[in-house]
């Protein structure tokens, strides 16, 4: 049983990972040190969690390759890991979806976390956790309140942050869940511009205490999107994924013009699904 | 690094074989971990690399040798065992090396570059302007370097004259840019860089990659992780060595058993 007070986290990245990169990881070792150096929390857990296929983006490659590239990428990792659940459902799910499943997952049966035990696991926890957001007193004690099941966290870059404001991507009562009740753990470039995002969202802006931007010194562009343009041209990636990952992708060549055609001209899933149900809505009104 | 596939982009070189030479300890700069380390570390870093190796001559050394003697020492260890093969297939002469601060060797195919002086107009689209065809002399040995290395020689009383017209004329530059620098500025603003800017290549650097050694240490002394910054390997190595700890570095050596 953890009597330090602290909470603890499970950080949990959504995204493409088409094809995983150093960055990606980075941003898990970038948020577990900023979490831990903060002395309340205590990182127990990193999860990458693919999108599924029925995402539709634009140059997205089928899961299981994707999936196996990050396995190959986390096979080193004491503390990352990979977890499929996403990826293996027919629909595309949303993101508050996945946080949600992933804390049902730790708060039913956190049984392998090395230092729970059962008598933590409290049902009852998240409500609880709940009525203390709408407690807007100041004072109440964390401290004093055991840990009981990790919380989890949604790990991100500033793009994930600033796409909150794309039209129809996201549902605004998803964002509010996500940050009111789970946390965002932001990892920026010093001197971007997520304070300020932050700043001109009222929901964001509510729930700032549960953000937490971290900086990276290290200016680092190693986006998916520039690792598939640099293998289309014929440009090492060498240095910028594992070399595990740069194996595999060579060895099933996995990225071509054709391959990041796939999509081409097809909705982005949730684009549809947010239109859709917003032209039902306005109809039915 | 990404020298090696901008290059070939040309058609006027092809590299063969990458050096990574560790400066010598009476270098005498801050933070400068002992030799031994450096090579060890760089070895691990290379063990999954089939071209680029480490040297440690330089290291060796009784005290700081000059980046131009370097180059002199390892030309002519190249040129040596050129000569030393039969009837070399130019596509696989095995005598390239890139060092860092950087040598690349490269080989210069004749029938290339008289390729490219029938379409002149191919030197427009590349990274690299002023390039001129040359008659094939063997491997060349060429320094590559940030383009941090190359504002450097601005500063007064770090290189001599001499040395820097032997760098460029002799061996020539491949330089890889880097975020706040500006690498063709430099070049203007020298006479003798501008005299031999046709032997300086400007690689640019597709995707952004800015991972400095001394932020690395900055981290390590802070009990970060730099995980996905150095291999695997490395970061072991200077875990069990002890280096870059709090405190250390500015002793000096971290030679900690």
């Amino acid at each position: 049983m953890d009597t330090s007070g602290k909470t603890d986290v499970v950080l949990l990245a959504c995204g493409s990972f088409n094809p995983i990169t150093n960055m990606h990881l980075r941003l898990f070792e970038l948020g577990k040190d900023y979490m831990n150096a903060t002395g309340k929390y205590r990182v127990i857990k990193g999860i990458i969690s693919p999108v599924g296929d029925a995402y539709r983006k634009k140059g997205l490659i089928p899961a299981h390759h994707r999936v196996i590239m990050a396995e190959l990428a986390t096979k080193n990792s004491h503390w990352v890991e990979v977890d499929t659940w996403e990826s293996l459902q027919k629909e595309w799910v949303e993101t508050v979806k996945v946080l949600r499943h992933h804390q049902e997952k730790l708060a039913t049966g956190s049984c392998d976390h090395p230092q729970s035990s059962p008598s933590l696991d409290r049902p009852g926890r998240k409500r609880k956790w709940a009525e203390q957001k709408q407690d807007s007193s100041p004072k109440k004690p964390q401290e004093s309140k055991p840990t009981g099941v990790p919380r989890v966290k949604l790990l991100c870059g500033a793009d994930l942050l600033e796409s909150f404001s794309v039209p129809n991507l996201w549902k605004i009562e998803d964002i509010t869940q996500i940050v009111a009740n789970y946390g965002l753990i932001c990892i920026t470039r010093a001197g971007s511009d997520a304070q300020k995002f932050i700043y001109e969202s009222d929901v964001l802006w509510r729930y700032q205490s549960n953000i937490h931007l971290v900086d990276e010194w290290i200016t680092n562009d190693i986006s998916s999107t520039k690792i598939r343009r640099a293998l289309r041209r014929g440009q090492s990636i060498r240095y910028l994924v594992p070399d595990l990952v740069q194996e595999y992708i060579e060895k099933h060549d996995l990225y071509s013009s054709e391959s990041e055609d796939r999509n081409a001209g097809v909705i982005l899933a949730p684009l549809q699904r947010n239109i859709a149900e917003a032209k039902h809505n306005s109809s039915t009104a | 690094m990404h020298g090696v596939p901008l290059l070939p982009c040309l058609g006027l070189y092809q590299v063969v074989e990458g050096i990574i030479s560790p400066v010598n300890d009476s270098y005498g700069k801050k933070d400068l971990v002992a030799s031994h380390h450096r090579v060890a570390m760089a070895r691990l870093a290379l063990q999954t690399s089939d071209w680029i190796r480490v040297d440690p001559w330089e290291s060796e050394q009784a005290q700081w040798t000059e980046t131009v003697k370097v180059l002199r020492h390892h030309h002519s260890e190249l040129l040596k065992s050129s000569a030393q093969m039969e009837d070399p297939d130019p596509s696989k002469t095995p005598s390239a090396s890139a060092v860092s601060p950087g040598f690349l060797f490269v080989t210069n195919m004749q029938i290339l570059t008289s390729r490219r002086q029938q379409n002149p107009a191919a030197t427009d689209s590349c990274n690299f302007p002023g390039i001129r065809p040359c008659a094939a002399v063997g491997p060349e040995l060429k320094l590559l370097c940030g383009a941090d290395v190359l504002k450097t020689f601005h500063t007064p009383n770090l290189w001599k004259d001499e040395h820097i017209q032997e760098i460029v004329e002799k061996f020539g530059l491949v330089c890889v840019s880097r975020r706040g620098h500006d690498p063709k500025g430099y070049i203007l603003d020298s006479p003798i860089l501008r005299q031999f800017q046709h032997n300086i290549h400007l690689a640019r650097e597709p995707i952004q990659n800015e991972i400095s050694a001394t932020f690395v240490r900055k981290a390590l002394a802070q009990g970060q992780s730099v995980k996905y910054l150095l291999p695997d390997a490395v970061i072991t190595y200077i875990r069990e060595h002890g280096l870059y700890s709090c405190g250390s570095p500015w002793k000096g050596k971290g030679n900690t058993s």
